[in-house]
């Protein structure tokens, strides 16, 4: 096994005897609840916190016969792009060594990228499967809202995260995705694929076939973009057209928004979902003085340096004052992007652009300045507020040797559009 | 940098609001950066005003009695508890 720092845990979790996933292994993220096995978010506010019961995903993983064989290492509460950010360490990129993996699913991808597990589960909120996907060269999809349980799930930001899963190939990605998805009575925000035109058949889309596919090219997703990666990124497209794919470009003026938007929104949901860490039901104790004082040590001493700047930001966008000019434009924001994204998506079967502006970032490079590492999720975080799948293949690497992803996003429920997209490439 | 930028005390205020105890070099750097990250949120003032869905329904269950966590089980992550309970610091 790889030195990576990839995995917090490693207490092995076995399935049942048979079913889709006997023999195989899938790496759980850390967010993602276990019974009985330690899951910490990457925080120290929840070292030693062992669930009492499993998250659907992990039940349904269970009954297909996979064996878990860790719990992997994240960006704290799922904030970071670059897996740098956990109470546990950094996590190494095993595609690019002295890099960072993406984050904040960091050591999921990098598990998989290293072949120490087969598969892996990340959650996606603003690109968090998608980051590290192309970031470590393997494959990762956010799939639309509602299609996979969040129960479980250690809530960030409810409105835009999906579990998702992360693979070497789109079709074992797609395979993954058939165990995990479908309603859950214990979430209400799922949503039944037949109710919506689909099915659940993801892996049999993995055919390849891109004959007659359509492909929007939204320019603004390529303006700013390092020519390492938009260079890559048009010679698999010159590949899809030479499978019989074609492309136009299109626009999407919404998205120069998304990502202040999507901070917005995802820091003032981190403010209050983190408001449950007050060291008594669980967590670490603020120990002595007043309610109020307990609450904030516990806070301060459990909590790392970027969950605070969310929560206080959070905190912040929504106070007296300041609710309409940040969360009520964000909103509309939200809903600005969603209606772009119908207009492009009724004139192409996908669109396709960078997962990532810029390849992976040195190790240590953008701790220091939070607001550049906000932007680098410029590409991904539109769909999240659209609540659209959306899936990472490899592309290919720049002359350098650093791994490229290519993002199509499909409408929604449009899973199978985009696997099928995806697979003509990886 | 904008010169509306939050200062200290604000920051310190906005800490209090969340909870969160800051030490003085936590504030010196979070009022520096969220200077420059709320500058960046501005950008939102050029943000049309657009029809939203309006098609949100609660999602509702019967209330019923089912399975759910033991007592011991909904305790057992608590730092303290006492008698049953969780044990909380005193309410002032």
């Amino acid at each position: 096994m790889g030195d990576y720092n990839a995995y917090i845990a490693t207490d092995t979790i076995d399935g049942a005897d048979d079913g889709p996933l006997a023999g195989e292994t899938v790496a759980v993220k850390d967010n993602i609840s276990t019974k009985g096995v330690q899951t910490t978010c990457g925080s120290a506010m929840l070292e030693g916190y062992v669930p009492p019961y499993d998250a659907t995903v992990v039940e349904r993983l269970k009954e297909a016969g996979a064996t878990i064989p860790g719990k992997t290492n994240m960006d704290e509460f799922g904030m970071g792009t670059t897996t740098e950010t956990s109470a546990y360490g950094p996590v190494e990129n095993p595609a690019a060594e002295g890099r960072v993996p993406g984050g904040s699913s960091g050591g999921s991808a990098a598990v998989v990228a290293a072949g120490d597990a087969d598969y892996a589960l990340g959650s996606d909120t603003g690109g968090s499967v998608r980051c590290p996907a192309a970031f470590c060269g393997v494959v990762g999809i956010k799939p639309t809202y509602g299609l996979v349980s969040r129960y479980g799930l250690v809530a960030y930001a409810n409105s835009l995260e999906q579990i998702g899963p992360i693979a070497p190939t789109v079709e074992d990605a797609a395979e993954l995705l058939e165990v995990i998805a479908g309603p859950d009575e214990r979430d209400g925000t799922t949503r039944d694929a037949r109710d919506h035109g689909a099915d659940y058949e993801f892996a049999d889309a993995a055919d390849g076939d891109v004959d007659g596919l359509s492909i929007g090219v939204p320019t603004e997703l390529l303006d700013g973009a390092d020519e390492r990666v938009v260079e890559t990124f048009w010679d698999a497209i010159d590949d899809l057209e030479s499978q019989g794919a074609s492309y136009h470009e299109v626009d999407l003026p919404s998205v120069e928004h998304a990502v202040e938007a999507y901070y917005v929104i995802a820091m003032s949901e981190a403010s209050s979902n983190l408001a449950r860490f007050d060291g008594v039901r669980y967590g670490k104790s603020g120990g002595e003085g007043n309610w109020n004082e307990s609450f904030a040590g516990s806070r301060e001493d459990g909590f790392g340096e970027e969950v605070k700047r969310r929560v206080l930001l959070g905190t912040y966008a929504l106070s007296a004052g300041y609710h309409d000019k940040y969360y009520k434009k964000a909103q509309d924001a939200r809903a600005w992007v969603k209606q772009d994204f119908d207009e492009a998506l009724s004139e192409a079967d996908v669109l396709a652009s960078p997962t990532m502006p810029v390849p992976p970032m040195e190790r240590g490079e953008s701790l220091d300045d939070p607001l550049t590492m906000y932007l680098a999720d410029a590409n991904t975080t539109p769909v999240n507020l659209a609540n659209l799948p959306a899936i990472s293949v490899p592309a290919g690497e720049t002359d350098d040797g650093l791994p490229v992803g290519l993002q199509f996003v499909g409408p929604a429920f449009g899973e199978k559009t985009i696997i099928r997209a995806g697979s003509a490439l990886a | 940098m904008s010169d509306n930028a939050v200062d200290g005390d604000e920051v310190a205020h906005i800490a209090d609001l969340a909870r969160i105890d800051l030490d003085d070099e936590e504030v010196e750097r979070f009022t520096e950066q969220f200077g420059e990250i709320l500058s960046a949120f501005e950008a939102l003032d050029e943000v049309p005003e657009t029809d939203r869905e309006a098609d949100l329904t609660n999602v509702m269950r019967p209330d019923e009695v089912r399975e759910c966590l033991s007592q011991e089980e909904a305790l057992q992550n608590a730092p303290d508890s006492e008698a049953g309970q969780f044990k909380g610091p005193k309410v002032s």
